[in-house]
């Protein structure tokens, strides 16, 4: 096996020309144990960890709001830290990823280019609209992170490119995130939901994990609720949302998913979840919107 | 938050002026390199020039073997040796109770995960590609699944020649069909659990000169793998030398041979050094598991709450191979009512090969699954019967004096219903995350993952208590033996003690150490590593080793007294039976301290060996009846406060509190570390842990998707440690280490049964099992 280490990211980018079969790696939270339990046998290894700008992530200031560039390997840990108040939604779900090793060392971009079903980082990006930057030595490119996954573990990325970056706008109203494990702390997701408010523009986004082959929203929920929200008002005259809104955004979402029955829980079992997930995030988030605070329950990493 | 009673010292079954004695709470002589990670564990192991073993296991539960191409494997460059059963040097069977398991598999494949054949080569991957190189024609069969349909039904295939059944056993007290005032029934069912220790399987074989070989290994064993290993390699057992590596965790699942024989095989085959290591995947084929079991009970009881009987049939899942399935069988039945008084019994017990994973010896043996049916059918009774499920409980406790199901009287404390006023009477939580106005999501089901900020969120109280066999039983010879050495090194007298009894992580060395300093009044007590060249001490399970191998230390500390007392009566003219040692010193009744212990010594080299036996145990008769088929009996009482989101059927075990008599606490702190341990594994069995097996396949071989509990999943204990000594015992002994596991199981249930209203009937209790 090859293992490649590119000081640069253009050599990064010819490396992976020069080997479409390289297998990048960051934080090596995915590929190490795959190589471990003998999953996979790459015939080379990029290694992607001294690529500086990588790492870094900056504001950007547009006229329809601010928008945060993550580089691919901004790892959870700085995800939670640095950008809580920017991107609440990531933030909450970066703490329900693994233990603090993990977190310290698995980035943003390995999540996507690994494609999970169960990824964390997915849903928030979904319901904020992201968009990924994939580069090659061809040129740059990004798509709708909905766009991004196109199967179990498999992604819209040519043979060629790397993820560079991950484009969020920055948060306008409360975010909320929530994951199903049948144990407390350190466990791959059952089933995930992540829920955005735009109030400026009066939409909602939503975010579904787990629950199908690829990470996805809820179109009719989130259309649902929004007009629900902009028919009466409730922008301006935020009260609390009646128990047949939430109820009704919770059926949306729960019909939504795909789901299967595997070791982690079954189908049935998901789809109930899940419609109890968008209840209790939506009510969280809309509290957030009504009261002006930050959530209640203080949130906390395992 | 923690609050921990445990006994203080109290010096009055000892003269001991020493520190560090039994009663104590010494450091263990490990810790330090165990926490700074430095600790050497068998995967560690190393040796100049040598190769790397790997096996090749049966991707199918039942088969027939056609035929086995090794030629292109053995071709591959670095492969040295490629075996199969035909290379077996010895006997290709093995097994602790039955000998019925092949080193190498033989014309069939019984269980998917079977070993077929072995490769070595210079490196781990090669050892791994070539593997994929072995051809197998396999013959696929339909593998047998069902133990209950097995015990039963003539159509299943017989997995052996013999039939299906490893073992069937009644046991049956008073007249079992007696009419009572009310009756309860149910039919329980526990998963298949992992011991899921965290250092895999792994050993290092070493051919010697002389055509014998060294095992470096982790175990459990060192002796009863060596039978069995010598058998196999067709050696003489003397040519089998042990060695006792670091081991990460067994809970017996390091009881059966693992790669004992085929590491010996590859390094005398090959003439060099070969090492093993499990990946964890690989573990999860590499040893055996709990044995999952379906339980049939019904209780009768008066309406005041008497038990008038118990009916109940078990049905153990052995799996492929016979393991400790016997054992299981007739512990299942035997404490199949738990730890009370029930004047007419019919339990009946079946341990049946079938072709799914192998099951024998974890923590708790036999005992765990029948715990989680008898309790649970004591809390539907007390339901019924409109009782607290304590005070009937207490009611039919268990005590001294009175007698099993099987006519054993319990000629010891039996404090059951001490325990239980105990355990309910410690503190409960005074505060409920659910309730506060900003919760830490932490505090709450779901932990991290944010699921809930108390809505739904209800909270539930439960209790379990259990009944535990201690020490080998139903007539086993169940020994340990120790070698102490007494001798002057640079000016200062030093026991070391050698057994070759396995410490686990337990802190057997620590006792070891104790014992020889409250017995022989010196500081330093050195260890000697364990391996083969001392007597036997039997295995580190059944909650036996502080028992035997320190009954084992005590006798061989107590010869090298009298010895050296003997000395010293020689030396100074004073009558030896009154004199004893204390703090390094002889002091005679009379006139105090002699002499130092140093100066009589001198250059005197004095050693001991010693076996310890305990009472003698005896079978059990057709009707399970034996006057004495258990030696001791140990007992525990939990008490569960769960908080259930019964939303999203997520459990957060508030608080988990348990009273358990240990007899003697020899060392206080490993006694509630124990307790602490055992009573999480059992929250596992009772939330998270299960292994799942569909056609014979186990579907979550790695801690990813076998999930054990966190420390957000394990709540601060109150741990409350009584000790009523058994006479019968050294210093008044009685096992800790397994009733923990068992009682916390049903406490547990009982608690999210108390939270939801739902039956709950299988563990582990999963979220689907709550919402639906």
């Amino acid at each position: 096996m090859d293992f490649l280490r590119p000081a640069s990211w253009s050599e990064a980018l010819e490396a992976k020309a020069n080997h479409p079969d390289a297998t990048p790696i960051a934080g090596g939270t995915d590929v190490m144990v795959e190589l471990n339990f003998d999953q996979r046998r790459p015939t080379t290894l990029l290694d992607l960890t001294r690529i500086e700008r990588l790492a870094q992530w900056s504001r950007d200031s547009h006229p329809e709001g601010d928008v945060l560039r993550i580089g691919a390997g901004v790892p959870y840990s700085r995800l939670i830290g640095e950008l809580g108040t920017s991107l609440p939604g990531l933030a909450i779900a970066s703490r329900t990823v693994g233990s603090p090793q993990i977190r310290n060392r698995g980035t943003l971009g390995g999540n996507l280019a690994s494609a999970s079903p169960a990824g964390d980082g997915h849903p928030p990006l979904i319901a904020s609209e992201a968009e990924i930057e994939l580069e090659s030595v061809r040129g740059t490119r990004t798509l709708p992170v909905s766009d991004f996954f196109t199967g179990v573990k498999r992604t819209a990325l040519a043979d060629d490119e790397l993820v560079s970056a991950v484009h969020v706008p920055a948060a306008t109203g409360p975010q909320q995130f929530s994951k199903i494990g049948p144990r407390n702390a350190m466990v791959i997701a059952v089933c995930t939901f992540a829920v955005a408010l735009h109030p400026q523009r009066g939409t909602v986004g939503t975010g579904l994990g787990s629950v199908a082959p690829t990470p996805r929203s809820a179109t009719e929920a989130e259309e649902f609720l929004a007009g629900e929200l902009a028919e009466n008002g409730r922008w301006e005259r935020p009260d609390p949302l009646p128990e047949s809104v939430i109820g009704r955004f919770g059926e949306l979402v729960a019909r939504a998913a795909a789901p299967i029955d595997d070791v982690r829980g079954t189908a049935r079992y998901r789809t109930h979840a899940l419609g109890v997930l968008a209840r209790r995030t939506l009510g969280w988030a809309w509290d957030e919107y009504r009261n002006g605070t930050e959530t209640s329950g203080r949130q906390g990493c395992a | 938050m923690s609050n921990t009673h445990a006994p203080a010292h109290r010096p009055q079954d000892l003269e001991e002026e020493i520190a560090g004695g039994v009663g104590e709470s010494p450091q263990r002589p490990d810790a330090a390199l165990k926490v700074r990670g430095d600790f050497a564990y068998a995967s560690d192991l190393w040796a100049e020039n040598m190769i790397w073993g790997a096996t090749l296991r049966s991707p199918h539960p039942s088969a027939r073997i056609r035929s086995i191409d090794i030629g292109p494997a053995l071709r591959t460059p670095g492969v040295h040796a490629v075996l199969t059963a035909d290379d077996v040097p010895g006997r290709n069977l093995y097994g602790l109770k039955d000998v019925d398991q092949p080193v190498l598999a033989v014309d069939v494949v019984r269980y998917r995960g079977e070993a077929v054949a072995l490769v070595a080569a210079d490196h781990p991957e090669t050892a791994r590609r070539a593997l994929e190189l072995v051809e197998v024609d396999y013959e696929v069969l339909e593998p047998v699944l069902d133990a209950e349909r097995a015990a039963h039904e003539e159509s299943v295939p017989a997995v052996h020649p013999g039939g299906n059944t490893v073992r069937y056993q009644p046991i049956v007290k008073g007249d079992p069909d007696a009419a009572a005032d009310v009756i309860v029934s149910g039919t329980y069912t526990v998963g298949m659990q992992d011991q899921a220790f965290l250092g895999p399987e792994a050993g290092l074989a070493i051919p010697g000169e002389d055509g014998g070989v060294d095992l470096y290994l982790a175990t459990q064993d060192l002796h009863t793998d060596r039978k069995q290993t010598a058998a196999a390699l067709g050696l003489d057992p003397e040519q089998v030398r042990m060695t006792m590596s670091g081991v990460g965790g067994a809970f017996g699942g390091r009881e059966d041979l693992s790669m004992q024989v085929h590491v010996c095989m590859l390094a005398l085959r090959t003439g060099r050094p070969v090492k093993m290591v499990y990946d964890r995947a690989e573990s999860f084929f590499g040893h055996v598991h709990r044995h999952p079991a379906t339980m049939y009970y019904e209780h009768g009881a008066t309406s005041e709450g008497d038990l008038v009987f118990v009916r109940a049939r078990l049905y153990f899942d052995g799996g492929a191979y016979s393991s400790k399935t016997p054992v299981v069988v007739g512990n299942g039945t035997t404490l199949g009512v738990g730890p009370y008084v029930v004047p007419n019994v019919r339990i009946e017990g079946w341990g049946m090969y079938t072709n799914n994973p192998p099951c024998g010896a974890m923590r708790g043996l036999g005992a765990v699954q029948p715990a989680f049916a008898y309790e649970s059918q004591m809390d539907r009774l007390a339901e019924r019967l409109g009782m607290d499920p304590v005070d009937l409980r207490v009611r039919n406790a268990i005590s001294r004096g009175e007698s099993t199901p099987t006519g054993q009287v319990l000629d010891y404390p039996a404090p059951v219903e001490e325990l239980l006023r105990r355990v309910r009477d410690l503190p409960l939580p005074e505060t409920s995350a659910a309730e506060a106005s900003d919760p830490d999501i932490r505090d709450l089901p779901g932990g991290a993952s944010n699921t809930t900020h108390g809505e739904d969120v209800v909270r539930g109280i439960g209790y379990g208590v259990c009944i535990k066999n201690v020490c080998y039983a139903e007539g086993a010879d169940d020994f340990s033996t120790a070698r102490v050495r007494l001798q002057v090194i640079a000016g200062e007298p030093i026991a070391m003690v050698h057994t070759a009894a396995a410490e686990v992580g337990q802190g057997l060395v620590t006792v070891q150490q104790q014992i020889t300093r409250s017995e022989l009044g010196v500081e330093r007590v050195n260890i000697h590593p364990n391996d083969t060249s001392v007597g036997p001490a039997g295995s580190s399970s059944a909650s036996r080793q502080t028992y035997v191998t320190g009954g084992a230390v005590q006798a061989a500390c107590r010869a090298v007294r009298a010895e050296l007392l003997d000395l010293t009566a020689r030396e100074l003219g004073e009558p030896a039976a009154g004199l004893s040692l204390s703090g390094g010193k002889v002091v005679s009744e009379t006139s105090g301290v002699l002499a130092d212990l140093a100066d009589v010594l001198g250059d005197e080299v004095i050693e001991e060996t010693r076996e310890y036996h305990h009472r003698e145990t005896f079978p059990l008769d057709e009707q399970g009846s034996s006057e004495r088929a258990q030696v001791q009996h140990a007992f525990s009482a939990h008490r569960a406060v769960v908080d259930v989101d019964t939303g999203l059927g997520l459990v957060k075990v508030v608080q988990l509190d348990c009273s358990q008599d240990v007899g003697k606490a020899v060392n206080p702190d490993s006694v509630v570390g124990q307790i602490q341990g055992g009573s999480a594994q059992g929250l596992g069995l009772a939330v998270m842990e299960e292994i799942q097996v569909s056609e014979g396949r186990i579907d979550n071989p790695s801690f990813t998707d076998y999930l054990i509990p966190t420390i957000l999943d394990m709540p601060p204990m109150n741990v409350d440690v009584i000790e009523r000594g058994d006479p019968n015992a050294p210093y008044g002994v009685r096992g800790v280490g397994e009733p923990p596991t068992i009682s916390s199981t049903p406490a547990v249930v009982a608690a999210i049964r108390a939270a939801t209203g739902k039956a709950l009937d299988h563990v582990p209790v999963g979220p689907d099992h709550i919402v639906e």
